[in-house]
Parts: C-alpha cells; sequence; structure tokens
C-alpha cells in the first residue's frame, strides 16, 4: 500500500540515516573482526610482518591442553552464571511475588533492590570487594570461620587449586543472581493468576504449580536469560582477571582470559586469534541453537 | 497459612542481608585505621571514624581525574550512541530500508561478538591511527558497540510506531529529518532516555578493552585503575577495602537515581 502512495525513491531517501553506524561498524567491528581471523592464520609477535601458517594454530590449540581445561572451567563458569542464576532467580522471584507481591509492594522494591545491587558494580569491583573478602590472611571470610570456631575451614580460598574455581563460581553467582530474578518478576506480571487459582483448585502444591503453571508461561524470559548469561559467561575476562589471573596453575583459566595472555603477555598473537575466533563461533553457534530451540518450543 | 508466609519472608529477607553483607563490610572496614584493623580484624565495628585510608587512596590514585576520565567517556559514548541507534533506526524501522531485516540481524551479530576478537585488530589499528591511548579511541569503539544493541532494540519498537502520525506530519510538508526530530524523537523519548541510563552503566563498567587502550595515568577509567592496581596485588587491607568503596559509590548512586528507569530498562530490553 505504501508503495503505491510513495515514489520508489522514498525508501532510498532515508539511506544517509544509515551512514554513521554503517561507518562505526565497519571501522569497530567488521574489519576488526576480519583482521582476526586472518592474523589467526599467521605467526606473529605483533611487530614486523606476521608468518602465513595456515592451520597450524588451530590444530595447536586443539591437541592443546591448557585450552582443554579452559574450556571446561567455562563450563563450571556457565553453571554459575546462568544455570544456578536462572534456578535461584526462578525460586526467589515466585516467592517474592507470591508472598510479599503486591500487597506490600515496598518491601518488594526494597528485596529485588537488595539482590540486584551486585548487577550495577562493575566487575571489576566485584572482583576487588571479593578479592578482598577471601583474602587468605586478613579477609573476612576467614575471619568469620575463626570467629565461629571453625579454623579448620579457613582456606587460601581463590589461592588454592581445590577451592579457586569453587570460589570464583561462588562470586560470579552473588553478581549474577539479581538479573534473572529482576526479569522473572517483571514476566511474573503478565501471567493470568486464573491459571494459579485454576491450579490450586485442582489441589496442585506451591511446587507443582511452580513447575506447571509458572515455568510454562516464563519460558521466553528463561529463554533469553539463559542465552544471554551463558554468552556472557563465555566472555569472562574481567572477573577472572581481577580474582584469580586465570590461576593457581591454570585452574579458573577461561578461553577469554587464556586469549588476552597470548596476546599481550606472550605476545603469541595468532594464537591469541586462533582462541578468539573459536570463541566467536562457539558464541554464534550456541545463539543459533538457542534461537532455533527457541521458535521450535514457540511453534 | 500466615506462619508459612511469615517464614518465607523471613527467609528472603535473611538471603537480602546476606546480598548486602559484602557492601556492609567494605564500608565498616573503609572507615577503619590499619591499626585497628590488625587488632581487631575485619568483622568490628571501627573504634573510631577513620577517614584517612580513603583520603589515602584517592590520593594514590587521582580518583578525581579517574571519576572525570569515567563520566567523560560514558557520557559521550551515551549520547553518541542514542543518536546513531535512532537514525539508523529511523531508517530501518520507518523508513523500512531494502533488506533490513539483513541489517538488524548483522547488528544482532555485531552485538554478541566477543571483545576478544576485536581487541588486539583495534589495538593495532588505534596504534595506527595515532588514537592509542586517548579517549577518544575508547569512545569511538563503544560508541559502535553499544550502538549495535540500541540499533536492534530501536529498530524493534520503531516498526511498530504509529504510521499515521508519520503520514500526517508528511501531510502537513514536513521532510524526514524533521519528522525524525518533531515526531519520532518525542514520542520514543522513554526509550531513549532508557538507553541514554544503560549506555551510560554499561560504558562506565567496562573494563577490557579500556585496560588495553588507556595505559596512561591521564587516560584511565575508575575500574581500569582499581583493576590495574587488585591484578598487582599491591594493595594492603585498609586500601583494598577503600578501593572497593570508592568503586562502589558511583555504582550506588547511578543506582538510587535510576532505579525505576534500569528496572523498567531490563524488562523492556530482555524481552524484545
Amino acid at each position: 500500500m505504501a508503495v503505491l502512495t510513495r515514489p520508489r525513491t522514498g525508501r532510498a531517501g532515508y539511506l544517509p540515516y544509515l551512514l554513521p553506524a554503517a561507518v562505526l561498524f565497519v571501522a569497530v567491528i567488521a574489519v576488526p573482526l576480519a583482521m582476526n581471523i586472518g592474523i589467526s592464520f599467521t605467526r606473529w609477535q605483533g611487530v614486523g610482518s606476521p608468518d602465513w601458517v595456515g592451520l597450524d594454530q588451530y590444530r595447536t590449540l586443539f591437541a592443546d591442553e591448557t585450552f582443554w581445561v579452559s574450556f571446561g572451567n567455562n563450563l563450571a563458569l556457565v553453571v554459575a552464571m546462568a544455570v544456578l542464576p536462572t534456578l535461584f532467580g526462578l525460586l526467589l522471584a515466585t516467592a517474592l511475588f507470591d508472598v510479599v507481591g503486591k500487597r506490600y509492594a515496598r518491601t518488594t522494591t526494597a528485596l529485588r533492590a537488595a539482590f540486584y545491587l551486585p548487577q550495577v558494580l562493575p566487575a571489576v569491583v566485584a572482583g576487588v570487594v571479593w578479592g578482598w573478602i577471601l583474602h587468605p590472611e586478613y579477609g573476612s571470610a576467614n575471619a568469620l570461620l575463626r570467629f565461629l570456631g571453625l579454623e579448620s575451614w579457613t582456606q587460601n580460598w581463590l589461592g588454592d587449586e581445590r577451592t579457586a574455581l569453587l570460589s570464583v563460581m561462588g562470586v560470579l553467582v552473588w553478581i549474577q543472581l539479581g538479573y534473572p530474578l529482576v526479569i522473572f518478576l517483571a514476566g511474573l506480571q503478565r501471567i493470568d493468576p486464573q491459571l494459579h487459582e485454576a491450579a490450586a483448585l485442582d489441589g496442585a502444591s506451591w511446587w507443582q504449580r511452580l513447575w506447571a503453571v509458572t515455568v510454562p508461561q516464563l519460558r521466553p524470559e528463561i529463554f533469553v536469560v539463559l542465552l544471554t548469561c551463558t554468552i556472557a559467561s563465555l566472555k569472562s575476562f574481567d572477573k577472572i582477571f581481577v580474582l584469580t589471573r586465570g590461576g593457581p596453575g591454570g585452574s579458573t583459566n577461561t578461553p577469554a582470559y587464556f586469549s588476552f595472555q597470548n596476546f599481550f603477555e606472550k605476545t603469541n598473537v595468532g594464537y591469541g586469534a586462533a582462541i578468539a575466533t573459536v570463541l566467536t563461533v562457539l558464541i554464534l553457534g550456541l545463539t543459533f541453537l538457542f534461537l532455533r530451540a527457541q521458535n521450535r518450543s514457540d511453534g | 497459612m500466615s506462619l508459612r508466609r511469615g517464614l518465607v519472608l523471613g527467609v528472603l529477607v535473611v538471603l537480602a542481608v546476606v546480598m548486602l553483607f559484602p557492601f556492609l563490610l567494605v564500608l565498616l572496614n573503609a572507615l577503619k585505621s590499619p591499626a585497628d584493623y590488625t587488632a581487631n580484624g575485619p568483622l568490628g565495628l571501627p573504634e573510631s571514624l577513620y577517614l584517612q585510608g580513603i583520603v589515602d587512596f584517592w590520593e594514590r590514585v587521582d580518583f578525581g581525574l579517574k571519576l572525570t576520565n569515567s563520566t567523560v567517556i560514558a557520557g559521550s559514548v551515551s549520547v553518541l550512541a542514542v543518536l546513531v541507534s535512532i537514525l539508523t533506526a529511523y531508517a530501518l524501522g520507518i523508513g523500512r530500508v531494502r533488506g533490513r531485516v539483513w541489517i538488524v540481524a548483522v547488528f544482532l551479530l555485531a552485538n554478541l561478538m566477543p571483545q576478544e576478537a576485536l581487541v588486539y585488530p583495534l589495538y593495532f589499528l588505534a596504534k595506527e591511527a595515532d588514537l592509542y591511548d586517548t579517549k577518544l579511541a575508547v569512545i569511538i569503539i563503544f560508541t559502535a558497540v553499544q550502538s549495535a544493541f540500541g540499533t536492534y532494540l530501536l529498530s524493534s519498537v520503531l516498526s511498530t510506531f504509529p504510521r499515521e502520525l508519520v503520514e500526517a506530519a508528511r501531510i502537513d510538508g514536513a521532510g524526514r529529518w524533521q519528522i525524525l526530530w518533531r515526531v519520532v524523537v518525542p514520542i520514543c523519548w522513554p526509550t531513549l532516555s532508557v538507553l541514554l541510563v544503560f549506555f551510560f552503566i554499561w560504558t562506565w563498567n567496562e573494563f577490557f578493552i579500556p585496560m588495553i587502550m588507556l595505559v596512561s595515568n591521564d587516560n584511565q577509567t575508575v575500574p581500569v585503575a582499581l583493576g590495574v592496581l587488585q591484578g598487582q596485588r599491591l594493595m594492603d587491607a585498609t586500601a583494598q577495602s577503600a578501593s572497593a568503596l570508592l568503586g562502589i559509590l558511583p555504582a550506588v548512586v547511578f543506582f538510587l537515581i535510576f532505579q525505576r528507569t534500569l528496572t523498567r530498562g531490563i524488562a523492556v530490553g530482555a524481552i524484545k
């Protein structure tokens, strides 16, 4: 219809509006991404001219145990940033909505704010806070255990291979929890209360209603939260940098941090680029699978 | 019934206190003298109010300058990225430019790119262009990154924009540029203001690329200064709690000012 009332040049007249974004996109994203892929086929110290080595970096990468360990660590971070916050967020949001809910709007707002506050902190600052709390000598965590008479439970939380990854996971849950909580609270407002009333009349318990009514109704939100949190966990650089620098002994290394080490600490730029390229492919692949699963469940 | 309600409420309150406990610890210890800290540990109340630790840390990192740098960078990025986003989204959502679905998809992909896959070429290109270690480099990079998200969000908002309004303005003789500023922007202002706030906070919180790009003390942002110091493991207990407090305060201020916008925005952004 619009085509009939407007000459064909009408659309073309909007093209200049795309110019700033196009220039920025090409300069900041497209060209660097292409360069990164190109660099990944070379051996390069960052100065001089890169040596073309074909797929060598990728062959080394897939045989590199450090990479696979960092990849495994990242799966743990997916649990800490996506799976656990989604589960806890769902429970907390439903409890908050059902029990406190609209009758005590101020209490709900205050509680929601308390859970959400860590989300607005720069990740680095959260890292400074927890690096200090978990410090083996002067940290509050060990001080609290000593105060409770649990001297033997004290740990070098971030400095011991046995506890470092778990400690990082704990910090990430603390950081991340508020995000699904807020999303789910917003989603719960949308659910028709009659669904819950009908289920309650049929004798469904709170847990049964959570599983049979709330979870299916919140499916779009759960999808979004799982996808965005999984991607965010694959981009875990800053938290690792401030908390553990990938240590001790690589026990908290992630592909994102591993690529940084190769780029800027070992100046093994070609290898860093290969890791970053694999990470990109992984993120795009995951997004594709998620979106397909979501479309399928919608249809 | 009400007993159970009370119990659940009790558990929720306890959990909320646990979430806030780290903030309380930071506040207590940032106001404690090193001697007090050594003698009584991190859990006790301060014996007296001691502000020297914060003052010392402030001067050590030149925190005022870092706040200015962060504000300049995050402020410029949020304004520029909203401008770029609205221009692009106007062409895509209202102009219905050919191939718009593909263009939006490309911006969505751009939004997913890990910074690790861009950082080295950006570092290299910034050096070539004499932009390395300048705030401008970081402003350009994050304007691009944030406007990729903004374009994606706004073009879906604008694709449902009431066309009668655009047509009416056109009949009144308004050109594209006037329609954008007199009709579209005022009506979309609530969404634009959410984006402004988000872009500001996201950019403020960025660490990786700013750390790579901004090596001199004069250009560093708050997270870069604090993160690099923490990474070097050169702080004692008092300095660390002062550092944590100074890092937390701006975030809490933004949170209190923008709380409504934030919670509204997260819900909008997530579902679009």
